[in-house]
C-alpha cells in the first residue's frame, strides 16, 4: 500500500485567462517535514498554496489530505482540514491584543478570554514563541505581528502550515528566531511549507525543496543533496552567474547633501526624523531598513512629491552653484535643471500609467516639452523603440497597455525611461521586487553602469545580500532616523540587522 | 472533482480580438431589441409593428427627422462636454445645471439687450456668455474638490437643482412676461439661431465640436494630462502635473460646452427660457458618453440612436396609444445589455463538470 502523505497534490492545474499558473502539479509533503517551495515570481508558488488555503479552486486535479481527497472551497474548509496559511499581508485587528486576535472569529466555543489566554500561553511555551500576549497589535513590530499570525493558526489546530515569504520583512536576527520556532514545530510533527525565493534560507531551514518554474513542478530534492547553484539552475532553467560586478567608485563628489530632513504624514506622525547624509556622484548609496522606516518618504521628499517639514536638500551640479530643492514642485525641480530620475516603489500607481502603452508612458517625462498645445509623440515613440530594443522588453507592441506586461517588463519600461533622461541623481525603491533573477541582474547592472557614468545612485533595497554586493555605502534607516552609514565592502549582515532595529542611531550598551 | 465543486466559476479572459468584441456588443444590442419585443408583447402590441412605427415615425418624414436631429444635438453636445471629465474620473453629473445656467446667460442678452446690437453680434455675445455661465457653474464644485477634497458627484448633482431653481425664480419674477403667467416671453427674432437644412445651426456646431474634442482628448497636452490624472493622481503628481489646475480647467471646459448647449436649447430649440430647458439632456448624455466609451465619433451614433428612440416613442404614443415612456424603458434595456456585455468580454464562465481543454 502507498504511504499516506499529509498533503498531496494530484495533477493540479490552474489557469488565469490564457496564463497557466499551475500546470499538472504533482507534489506531496509528509508530517514533521519543512518543505521550501522555491520558484521565481510568477512561477505559481503562491497560486498553488492559495488552492490549499481555499482562496482559489483548481481547474483540474485534486488535493488529498491524509490520503483522502478533499474539496477546499473556502478558507473555512481549509481550517476544517487543519490547514493554516500565514499571508504576506497580515490580517489582524490593530486595536485588539494578541490574544483577542487569536481567538477572534471562533464560533464553536464560549468567549472565555482567561481560558483562551492559558491555551495560547501553552502553545507559545511549547514552540518557544516569545511574545507579550496583552500587547495591542498597533504597538507591535512586523516580526511580532507575524508571530501572532502563526500562533493564531496553531490555536485553530492547524497541522499543515503555509508561510508565504515569511522572511521578506524580517531582520537577520528575527529570521533566526523564526527558524527556531519552525524547527520546534517540525519536531512536533507539523508539516510546514515555506514559500520563498531566497536560496540561503532554503538551505538553512528546510528538509526538502520543491522547485517550480513557469507553473510546472521541476523537481523535489532533499536539501542536503543540493546547493545554491543547482537550485538556481532548476529555478531559472539555465545556469546563471550570481555575482554583481562592483567597480571601485571613481571621481566621487557630493551631489545631494541632505540635512535634518523631517517629514510628517497627513496625520502628523513623523515619518522621517532629522535625516542627514550625503549622496555622492559615482557611488551607489544603498538604503536598508525594515519596511516603513521612512524609505518612501525620503525619496519622495527629494523628488518634490512630499511636503518637507524641516531641513534642507542641497543639490550640487558639476558646473553650477548648489541649489536648494526643498519647497520646489517636481516641475520646478525639473525646470531648475536638476536631472533627477526616480523609480518609485509603486510602479503602476506612480511611475507609470498602467492603461497606456510604452510610448505614452515615455511621454510622462516629456509631455510638457515644446511650444504649442499639441503633445510631441515622435520623440517618445523613438525612445520607446529604443528601450524596447535595448532592454529586450517583451510586449506585443509599444502601444500595448503596460499593465498587461509581466512585472519584469513593467520595470524595464520604467527604469529604461528614467535612465534615458540622463540623470545626475538616480533614485530607486525596491527596484527588483517581484522580478525574475535575470531581470534583477539586468537592473543591478544598469545601476552599476549609471554609477560608472558619475551618477549619484540611491538604491533602496530589502535583500541585504544584494545591498552588500551592489552598493558602495549603505545607509540604514530605523523608525525614520538614520541609524548608521556603513561601508558596504566591510560591513556584515549582522551589523546591518542590528542597525535596522536600533533606535535613534545610538549604541545599545 | 466532486459535488462541492462550485457550479459556476469565473475566469478572467485574455485579450479578445477586436472583431469578436464588436460581435458581442452587436449581440447585446440585438438582445436588447429582443427584450424590447417582450415589453411590447406584454402591452399587447405587435413588436414588428411597434418597431416599424418607431423607425417610420422618426425617420420616415422630414418633420420627424428634423425633430430627431433637434433632440440629438444637445445629447451629443453634452456627451462631448462630459467626455474629458469622465476620462479624468471626475464624475460631473451636473451637466443639467450647467446647461441651464448657460441658457440663463444667453437669455439675459436675448431678453434685455436685443435692441442694442445686430443679430450676429447678439448671437455671439449670447454664445460667449453661455459658455462663461456654464463654466462658472462647473468651476465651483471643482474648486471645492481641489481645495477641500469634497465629493464632486454629490456637489455637481446638487448644483443642478440650484440652477433649475434660479430659472424658476426668474420665470415667476424679474423676467416674467405677462404678470402671473410664470412664463418668460419668446426671444426676439434677432436672438434666434439661424436654421440650416431646417434645423438650427447647432447641429453643425456640435459636429465640429466632435472633431475638436477628439483631437483635444487624443493629441494635446491637456488631453494627456487629463488621461494621466484619470488613471492615477500619484502618477500625475510624479510627472509634474498640477492636479488642481487640471481638475478645474477640465471642469470649466466641460461646463463651458454644457453652457453652449444651453444656449442652443434656449435660442435654437425653445426660443425662450424655462426651468426644464435642459429637459434631462444632462443626464441622458451620461448614458451616451458611456455607451460610446468616451469616443466622440461613437457619440454621434449613440446620440442619434437615442434621439430616434425618443422621437419614435412619441409617435408610438399617438398612433398606437402606448405610453411614450417606453422609450426610456428601451434605452434602459439597451444600456443594461451594452454595459452588461462588457462583463462577458472580460470574463468567461466555467460550469461544473466542464474540463475545458481548449484555451478559449
Amino acid at each position: 500500500m502507498e504511504k499516506v502523505h499529509a498533503v498531496e497534490f494530484k495533477g493540479i492545474t490552474k489557469r488565469f485567462g490564457s496564463n497557466v499558473a499551475n500546470d499538472n502539479i504533482n507534489l506531496y509533503l509528509d508530517k514533521g517535514v519543512i518543505m521550501s517551495l522555491l520558484g521565481e515570481n510568477g512561477s505559481g508558488k503562491t497560486t498553488l498554496m492559495n488552492m490549499l488555503a481555499g482562496i482559489y479552486f483548481p481547474d483540474e486535479g485534486e488535493i488529498l489530505i491524509d490520503g483522502k481527497p478533499v474539496a477546499i472551497t473556502s478558507p473555512k474548509d481549509a481550517f476544517d482540514n487543519k490547514i493554516g496559511m500565514i499571508h504576506q499581508h497580515f490580517k489582524l485587528v490593530d486595536i485588539f491584543t494578541a490574544t483577542e486576535n487569536i481567538v477572534l472569529g471562533l464560533k464553536d466555543e464560549k468567549y472565555d478570554l482567561k481560558a483562551a489566554t492559558a491555551r495560547v500561553r501553552e502553545i507559545c511555551d511549547r514552540y518557544g514563541f516569545d511574545i507579550d500576549l496583552n500587547k495591542k497589535i498597533y504597538e507591535m513590530s512586523v516580526s511580532e505581528k507575524q508571530t501572532v499570525e502563526i500562533v493564531k493558526v496553531l490555536y485553530r489546530g492547524a497541522d499543515i502550515l503555509i508561510l508565504d515569504e515569511p522572511t521578506a520583512v524580517l531582520t537577520p536576527q528575527e529570521i533566526e528566531k523564526l527558524f527556531f520556532v519552525l524547527r520546534a514545530m517540525r519536531q512536533d510533527g507539523k508539516a510546514i511549507i515555506l514559500i520563498t525565493h531566497k536560496l540561503n534560507e532554503v538551505l538553512s531551514v528546510s528538509d526538502v525543496v520543491a522547485v517550480l518554474r513557469k507553473g510546472q513542478h521541476i523537481a523535489t530534492v532533499r536539501t542536503a543533496e543540493t546547493d545554491e547553484q543547482k537550485l538556481t539552475e532548476m529555478m531559472v532553467g539555465h545556469a546563471v552567474k550570481l555575482d554583481i560586478d562592483r567597480l571601485d567608485p571613481k571621481d566621487v563628489k557630493p551631489r545631494l547633501s541632505i540635512k535634518d530632513l523631517t517629514c510628517k504624514d497627513k496625520e502628523g506622525v513623523v515619518k522621517l526624523d532629522h535625516a542627514s547624509f550625503v549622496a555622492n556622484g559615482g557611488e551607489i548609496l544603498g538604503i536598508a531598513g525594515i519596511a516603513g522606516s521612512g524609505q518612501k518618504e525620503l525619496l519622495e521628499a527629494i523628488a518634490g512629491l512630499r511636503k518637507v517639514d524641516e531641513g534642507s536638500i542641497l543639490y550640487t551640479p558639476d558646473d553650477a552653484p548648489a541649489a536648494e530643492l526643498v519647497g520646489k514642485t517636481p516641475m520646478e525641480i525639473k525646470e531648475a535643471g536638476v536631472a533627477l530620475a526616480f523609480v518609485p516603489e509603486d510602479r503602476l500607481g506612480m511611475g507609470l500609467v498602467g492603461g497606456m502603452g510604452m510610448t505614452e508612458n515615455m511621454m510622462l517625462r516629456s509631455w510638457n516639452k515644446g511650444k504649442g498645445i499639441f503633445v510631441d509623440r515622435k520623440a517618445p515613440e523613438e525612445l520607446a523603440e529604443k528601450v524596447y530594443d535595448f532592454l529586450e522588453v517583451v510586449t506585443p507592441s509599444i502601444d500595448y497597455p503596460v499593465r498587461k506586461l509581466s512585472g519584469g517588463n513593467v520595470q524595464k519600461v520604467l527604469v529604461g525611461r528614467e535612465i534615458a533622461s540622463e540623470p545626475s541623481v538616480l533614485m530607486s525603491a525596491y527596484a527588483v521586487r517581484g522580478l525574475d533573477i535575470n531581470t534583477s541582474y539586468v537592473i543591478y547592472n544598469l545601476m552599476s553602469a549609471q554609477k560608472a557614468k558619475g551618477v549619484a545612485v540611491i538604491f533602496v533595497g530589502e535583500d541585504l545580500d544584494v545591498l552588500l554586493e551592489l552598493c558602495d555605502r549603505i545607509l540604514v534607516l530605523c523608525g525614520g532616523k538614520v541609524s548608521g552609514v556603513v561601508d558596504a565592502r566591510t560591513t556584515s549582515k549582522d551589523e546591518l540587522g542590528l542597525l535596522m532595529t536600533k533606535v535613534g542611531g545610538k549604541e545599545e550598551n | 472533482m466532486n459535488e462541492k465543486t462550485p457550479f459556476i466559476r469565473l475566469a478572467k479572459r485574455e485579450d479578445m480580438p477586436k472583431s469578436k468584441v464588436w460581435l458581442i456588443r452587436g449581440g447585446a444590442f440585438v438582445l436588447a431589441i429582443l427584450i424590447g419585443c417582450l415589453i411590447f408583447l406584454i402591452s399587447d402590441t405587435n413588436p414588428f409593428k411597434a418597431y416599424g412605427t418607431i423607425l417610420m415615425g422618426a425617420l420616415g418624414k422630414k418633420t420627424g427627422f428634423r425633430q430627431v436631429i433637434k433632440n440629438a444635438v444637445p445629447l451629443l453636445g453634452t456627451a462631448l462636454a462630459l467626455a474629458p471629465c469622465f476620462r479624468m474620473k471626475y464624475w460631473n453629473i451636473g451637466a443639467e445645471g450647467q446647461i441651464t445656467m448657460g441658457a440663463v446667460g444667453a437669455s439675459f442678452f436675448a431678453l434685455k439687450m436685443y435692441e442694442a446690437m445686430p443679430s450676429p453680434v447678439l448671437l455671439t455675445v449670447m454664445g460667449v456668455t453661455s459658455i462663461l455661465f456654464g463654466a462658472f457653474w462647473a468651476i465651483i464644485p471643482a474648486l471645492f474638490k481641489s481645495r477641500w477634497g469634497t465629493n464632486e458627484t454629490l456637489f455637481t448633482l446638487m448644483m443642478n437643482y440650484i440652477a433649475i431653481g434660479i430659472v424658476g425664480w426668474l420665470q415667476g419674477g424679474p423676467w416674467e412676461g405677462k404678470p402671473g403667467s410664470q412664463i418668460i416671453p419668446l426671444f426676439d427674432e434677432k436672438a434666434v439661431l439661424p436654421k440650416v437644412g431646417g434645423v438650427h445651426i447647432g447641429w453643425i456646431i456640435v459636429l465640429l465640436l466632435t472633431v475638436v474634442m477628439y483631437v483635444y482628448m487624443n493629441y494635446t497636452k491637456h488631453g494627456y494630462e487629463v488621461a494621466v490624472l484619470g488613471e492615477s493622481e500619484n502618477t500625475a503628481v510624479y510627472a509634474g502635473m498640477n492636479v488642481a489646475k487640471v481638475t478645474i480647467r477640465t471642469a470649466a471646459l466641460s461646463g463651458g460646452i454644457c453652457g453652449l448647449v444651453g444656449f442652443m436649447l434656449a435660442s435654437g430649440t425653445n426660443q425662450t427660457l424655462y426651468s426644464d430647458v435642459a429637459g434631462g439632456a444632462g443626464f441622458t448624455a451620461i448614458t451616451v458618453c458611456w455607451l460610446a466609451q468616451l469616443n466622440p465619433f461613437a457619440m454621434i451614433a449613440i446620440a442619434f440612436l437615442l434621439a430616434v428612440l425618443s422621437k419614435g416613442a412619441s409617435v408610438l404614443q399617438t398612433s398606437l396609444a402606448i405610453p411614450s415612456s417606453i422609450s426610456d424603458i428601451l434605452t434602459g434595456i439597451i444600456l443594461l445589455c451594452m454595459l452588461g456585455c462588457e462583463f462577458f468580454i472580460n470574463y468567461r464562465m466555467i460550469f461544473r463538470g466542464h474540463h475545458e481543454k481548449e484555451a478559449a
